[in-house]
């Protein structure tokens, strides 16, 4: 994973990411074009696929709705680094399968535009800008399952056998 | 070591004599819901697997309750969604309008969630059910349709944290109050992926309808879970609704809490969180005057029948400011009939108050009362976030039903006790 950072702040909320009154449908296409735009109206004329999204604490606070990951997801970010994120965000990345990183270090340090790479292997994020290198502790082993899965309905189904 | 309320409920529901914090369980799941935003992803999920029959359908619950009666065509799709999947599945527990309410409201006055149980919902807000003494939580699509298949989720089992409310809670101070000076203190992730457990002398007295609004807003501090154990209260409240055998747990008095905060109830004044976080919390007195557009009461935190009565004692004989808007919403057709029943329906008409079927709507900026650019609401409900009612640039203030009935009628924000003197 490799891409440009865009910088947001502490507590961004699912109602930023994603605001209820586009979800009246579940079209992942049509929810990416809002992606977080309460938190930046024009965020997604400036992305580029693969970037990177970085925050503070308690990314991804309020409502547990799916959407919000869905619709960073289908924007195709490739992933976000927080100092924190909100429980049911992080559970809901988790099982859909979009890749978040907790690194409070790599979240301070990184500035807006910083061009960085995560390295899921190593447990690194090189941030090519500054040059600076930052650990993250991988995720625990039944996380880890639910992702190498390909998300929570994958595993499931190998669980059950149904597949 | 003993263990906490949560962690007995969760060793239960996973055939394990014992749990301890940081733990990943299976846990088997009582009674799994979503509503018409959440319901349709799992579904579609739940469908992609190919397996044909849910796992229990007595256990899972469907509430279209969000962007309902149906705002737009898109809405009406994803409503439709829910309601075919119920007849092919022939749920129990799906809950059409004319027959429904607000989600969180509905489940305990039905009796369909008890103490002891095991709930997850794709609502932030099923966290609510804690104030039966079970363990209920928030998450998302993807794990109700995991749960529609297998009957259980993942957990990791939580630390606990304890809140001590010592005393008597003063006149107009409700669990609201409570829960918002609580969050004003340890802040909107001060209690992040933690069971939120609330206990003292202030609680036993507490009513049920304060005890939900207490528990519901335990995820506006980032908890996964807030809870109180069962007692006299309770009983009484599940007595004729709740038709499965009760379980009782309780905190061993030599459990582990991450920490305790200790608080006394009779300092505690009516709160207002200020936009645009829940834990901007300022005591009424110090921000009253501020001017506002829109006033609404209702929504899964306040919007039962004692809250209705609050707000009717309030708003009696009396009208609406003229500058402003008030939209009452009762949570589920049967506080609508009981509220119409008691004549506090008259009484808001009276006022001048926009009376409305039960729904989200409002709350999270769905439809029945969006905000304009510039405006300021006055609220009830549980999320103060930029935009959450409408316009980016519109403002949210967060207060009790006692509160926003006063504020209503001088256009400003009001202590209750400059309305009615006891």
């Amino acid at each position: 994973m490799k891409g440009k950072c865009w910088k947001f702040g502490h507590n961004i909320n699912t109602d930023e990411i994603i605001p209820a009154r586009y979800l009246n449908t579940t079209d992942t296409k049509e929810l990416a074009t809002h992606c977080m735009e309460d938190a930046d109206p024009d965020f997604m004329k400036k992305i580029k696929a693969g970037d990177i999204i970085v925050a503070g604490d308690n990314f991804g606070c309020g409502s547990s709705r799916e959407h919000a990951p869905i619709a960073i997801k289908a924007a195709r970010i490739s992933c976000v680094i927080a100092k924190s994120f909100a429980r049911i965000f992080f559970r809901n990345a988790i099982n859909i399968g979009l890749p978040i990183f907790e690194c409070p270090e790599a979240a301070e340090q990184i500035r807006e535009g910083d061009e960085i790479e995560v390295n899921l292997t190593s447990g690194e994020v090189l941030n090519h800008t500054s040059k600076k290198r930052f650990k993250f502790e991988p995720f625990p082993r039944e996380m880890q399952e639910i992702i190498q899965a390909g998300g929570l309905m994958n595993f499931v189904k190998k669980k059950i056998n149904v597949a | 070591m003993g263990m906490t309320i949560t962690e007995k409920i969760i060793a239960d529901h996973s055939g394990l004599k014992e749990v301890h914090p940081g733990q990943f369980v299976y846990a088997n799941v009582d009674i799994c819901l979503g509503n018409d935003i959440t319901a349709p992803i799992a579904i579609e999920e739940f469908e992609k697997t190919g397996i044909s029959k849910v796992f229990d359908p007595e256990k899972i619950v469907l509430v279209p309750d969000h962007f309902t009666p149906s705002k737009d065509i898109k809405s009406a799709q994803q409503s439709k969604i829910l309601r075919l999947f119920a007849e092919k599945h022939h749920l129990k527990h799906y809950f059409e309008i004319g027959r429904m309410g607000i989600e969180h409201a509905l489940l305990p006055e039905q009796g369909i969630v008890g103490p002891g149980d095991l709930v997850i919902g794709a609502d932030s807000h099923t966290c609510t059910y804690g104030a039966l003494g079970a363990f209920s939580t928030g998450v998302g699509s993807t794990d109700l349709a995991a749960c529609f298949a297998t009957g259980k989720v993942w957990l990791k089992v939580p630390e606990a944290m304890k809140f001590v409310f010592h005393g008597k809670v003063k006149n107009w101070t409700s669990g609201k109050d409570l829960i918002l000076y609580t969050i004003g203190k340890i802040g909107v992730d001060g209690a992040l992926y933690k069971a939120m457990e609330f206990t003292g002398s202030a609680i036993s007295h507490l009513p049920m309808d304060d005890r939900f609004a207490m528990c519901n807003m335990a995820i506006e501090a980032g908890a996964k879970s807030g809870i109180i154990a069962p007692d006299k209260n309770t009983e009484g409240y599940i007595k004729d609704r709740f038709k499965r055998k009760p379980v009782i747990y309780q905190s061993d008095p030599d459990c582990n809490y991450a920490r305790i905060h200790e608080f006394h109830a009779d300092e505690i004044s009516p709160q207002v969180a200020l936009p645009n976080l829940p834990e901007n919390t300022k005591p009424v007195e110090e921000v009253s005057g501020i001017k506002i557009d829109q006033v609404v009461i209702g929504s899964c935190t306040n919007g039962r029948i004692s809250d209705l009565r609050i707000a009717a004692r309030i708003l009696k004989g009396k009208k609406a400011h003229p500058s402003l808007r008030l939209i009452i919403f009762p949570a589920t057709q049967e506080i609508y009939k009981q509220a119409l029943q008691e004549g506090l329906i008259e009484t808001f008409i009276d006022a001048e108050a926009v009376v409305s079927t039960p729904t989200c709507g409002p709350c999270l900026g769905g439809h029945m009362g969006i905000l304009a650019e510039g405006e300021r609401a006055l609220s009830t409900t549980n999320r103060n976030f930029v935009g959450r009612m409408g316009h980016p640039k519109s403002e949210i203030y967060l207060c009790s039903p006692a509160v926003a009935a006063a504020s209503a009628i001088t256009g400003e924000i009001t202590p209750p006790d400059e309305i009615i003197k006891n």
